[in-house]
């Protein structure tokens, strides 16, 4: 089976100019990384900010060119500095960003938000595409009512659904999804998560999930990309991963992650009881 | 006795289509040198209730309450000479974007001097050398050197170790921390929360921390209150919330976590209405 996405050493300068004070300095994002997920799956992207993590994402949607490596979609080489991709390319890669309340322009409504992406990248009348994004507003737990609606009238929640309604309207094979639950509740988080789980398997899509939470990563990826300082630290199925974590950055991530464990909740309370008894 | 106590807290904003309840009747006290969690969703009220506390709601805000006390005083009506003489040297406050709470114009440095000036009263020279010995206590390294940057030119948890070091530098009875650790990462929350936690204990200073995280509130809180759209849900010490939720709610919050799905499918706040509503 062919992988969806694979990337092979990709590399990512940024370019610093010279200011008055000081000379122009480049800047390596990314280090040479290699990855591969294979159609219907979840790949998690797991790092801090700075480890070059969302630069993987944007290399990915194909939003940047990377300096170097190779990207290959549905086993087709891309490279979006030789030539602008195609609406058929644009049409099987999307991305969801992690703000809600950026990523959706306040004087547009919802509606027009939806047909956009068939404006640009498709021939279909525009009866059907108003059709389209009525069924596909349904399909993310909105009612069609919500078609004449602009961004500020909606919860977090619900923008992030629009959000991810707008990467779905082409029909994409990959979802590139940028810390998006990051931003939300609890509660509004595990509504989310719940809808890409069940829009996975209907549509059969894979995801490219970045985040830096691991207990959501836990939950929803089959495999796990370690990334720390532009360079892949570990890659691993979500089992082996979260069972043996083998880098000692990964170890540190999860001796970081707070746990909501009864048992070490206790332990916790016992020392500072002690301490305390200790101190007076 | 408690240090701040509060009872049948209302607040109420004024707004184009009617007055909005933020805050519905809450009862809130910490004792000293305890670690009290707020915890509760956007929406929840739990930031507005401690912002009526240090007066830093707009004038739109309608504040009523039986009973604002700190340290056995009514704090409810002072004039404002008095209640600066209260909120930065007794109870202090940090905020969630430590980079937007510092002002990008001037060094951190003259910003915790400043603050040792004019609250504490003290002369350049001693403002200077007590922002280095608080720079040093909050962990910030190469302190002399930081003194001298300025906000940007720092990251965010650095420049919420600076935040910290001007909260505790009048050595506050109690410290209102307002989802100190949201923009941070998980590694750098861990620092921070510990910098918290040993700064409570060596100071044995009450800690107030507002919160949405869980994972935050059973690493830290001695005590939890929940709320929910305005009202208190739920109450208890920590170990006892999270063995045995009483509240809906509490059970809803708590299942949603992640980590404790059991299914494919995390249930849902709205799940659990349901379910308590049909049975």
């Amino acid at each position: 089976m062919t992988a969806v996405v694979e990337g092979r050493t990709i590399i990512q300068d940024y370019h610093i100019p010279g200011g008055l004070f000081g000379g122009a300095k480049t800047v390596r994002a990314l280090k040479g990384v290699d990855f591969k997920v294979e159609k219907g799956k979840t790949l998690a992207i797991v790092g801090e900010s700075g480890s070059g993590k969302s630069t993987l994402a944007r290399v990915i949607a194909l939003i940047d060119a990377p300096t170097g490596g190779e990207l290959l979609i549905d086993g087709q080489r891309v490279d979006i500095s030789a030539r602008r991709p195609g609406p058929e390319m644009r049409s099987k890669v999307q991305m969801v960003f992690q703000n809600p309340y950026g990523s959706l322009n306040p004087r547009q409504k919802i509606g027009d938000v939806l047909m956009e992406p068939m404006v640009i990248n498709t021939q279909v009348p525009a009866a059907e595409r108003r059709e389209r994004a009525e069924a596909m507003l349904k399909k993310v737990g909105l009612q069609p009512e919500h078609f004449n609606r602009y961004p500020h009238m909606f919860s977090g929640g619900q923008r992030q659904r629009i959000a991810i309604a707008r990467a779905l309207m082409l029909n994409p094979s990959l979802l590139v999804l940028d810390e998006p639950v990051s931003a939300l509740d609890l509660s509004v988080q595990a509504q989310v998560l719940n809808l890409l789980a069940d829009l996975q398997d209907e549509f059969g899509l894979t995801y490219v999930f970045v985040s830096h939470d691991l207990s959501v990563v836990r939950y929803i990826a089959d495999d796990v990309m370690v990334i720390s300082k532009g360079e892949a630290v570990e890659q691993g199925s979500r089992e082996a991963i979260f069972a043996d974590p083998q880098h000692p950055y990964t170890r540190q991530l999860f001796a970081a992650t707070p746990v909501t464990d009864v048992s070490a909740i206790r332990t916790r309370v016992e020392r500072r009881r002690l301490a305390r008894a200790g101190a007076v | 006795m408690a240090l701040l106590n509060i009872r049948n807290l209302t607040v109420k904003f004024a707004t184009a289509t009617g007055s909005f309840t933020a805050v519905d009747g809450i009862d809130v006290s910490v004792d000293k040198g305890e670690v009290l969690a707020i915890v509760g969703e956007s929406g929840s009220g739990k930031s507005v209730s401690m912002l009526a506390v240090m007066g830093l709601l707009p004038d739109t805000a309608t504040i009523t309450a039986d009973e604002i006390t700190y340290d056995g005083q009514d704090i409810s009506n002072l004039t404002p000479a008095l209640r600066r003489k209260l909120i930065g040297r007794e109870i202090t406050m940090i905020f969630q974007e430590p980079v937007a709470s510092l002002n990008p114009s001037f060094t951190t440095g003259f910003q915790i001097e400043e603050v040792l000036r004019l609250n504490l009263g003290m002369s350049r020279r001693e403002a200077r050398a007590r922002a280095l010995e608080l720079y040093r206590a909050v962990g910030i390294p190469e302190p002399e050197e930081k003194l001298k940057a300025y906000p940007h030119q720092m990251s965010g948890g650095q420049c919420q170790r600076v935040m910290i070091a001007m909260a505790i530098a009048s050595n506050p009875r109690l410290l209102i921390a307002d989802e100190p650790t949201t923009a941070l990462d998980v590694t750098i929350q861990k620092q921070i929360l510990d910098l918290l936690m040993k700064l409570q204990e060596d100071y044995g200073m009450a800690l107030i921390l507002i919160t949405h995280d869980m994972g935050v509130v059973a690493e830290t809180a001695d005590r939890v209150v929940v709320q929910y759209k305005g009202k208190k849900m739920e109450e208890a010490d920590v170990l006892s919330l999270f063995e045995s939720p009483q509240n809906p709610y509490t059970r809803a919050l708590l299942s949603a976590l992640p980590e404790n799905a059991t299914g494919d499918r995390l249930p849902t706040v709205s799940d659990f209405f349901t379910q308590e509503a049909a049975g």
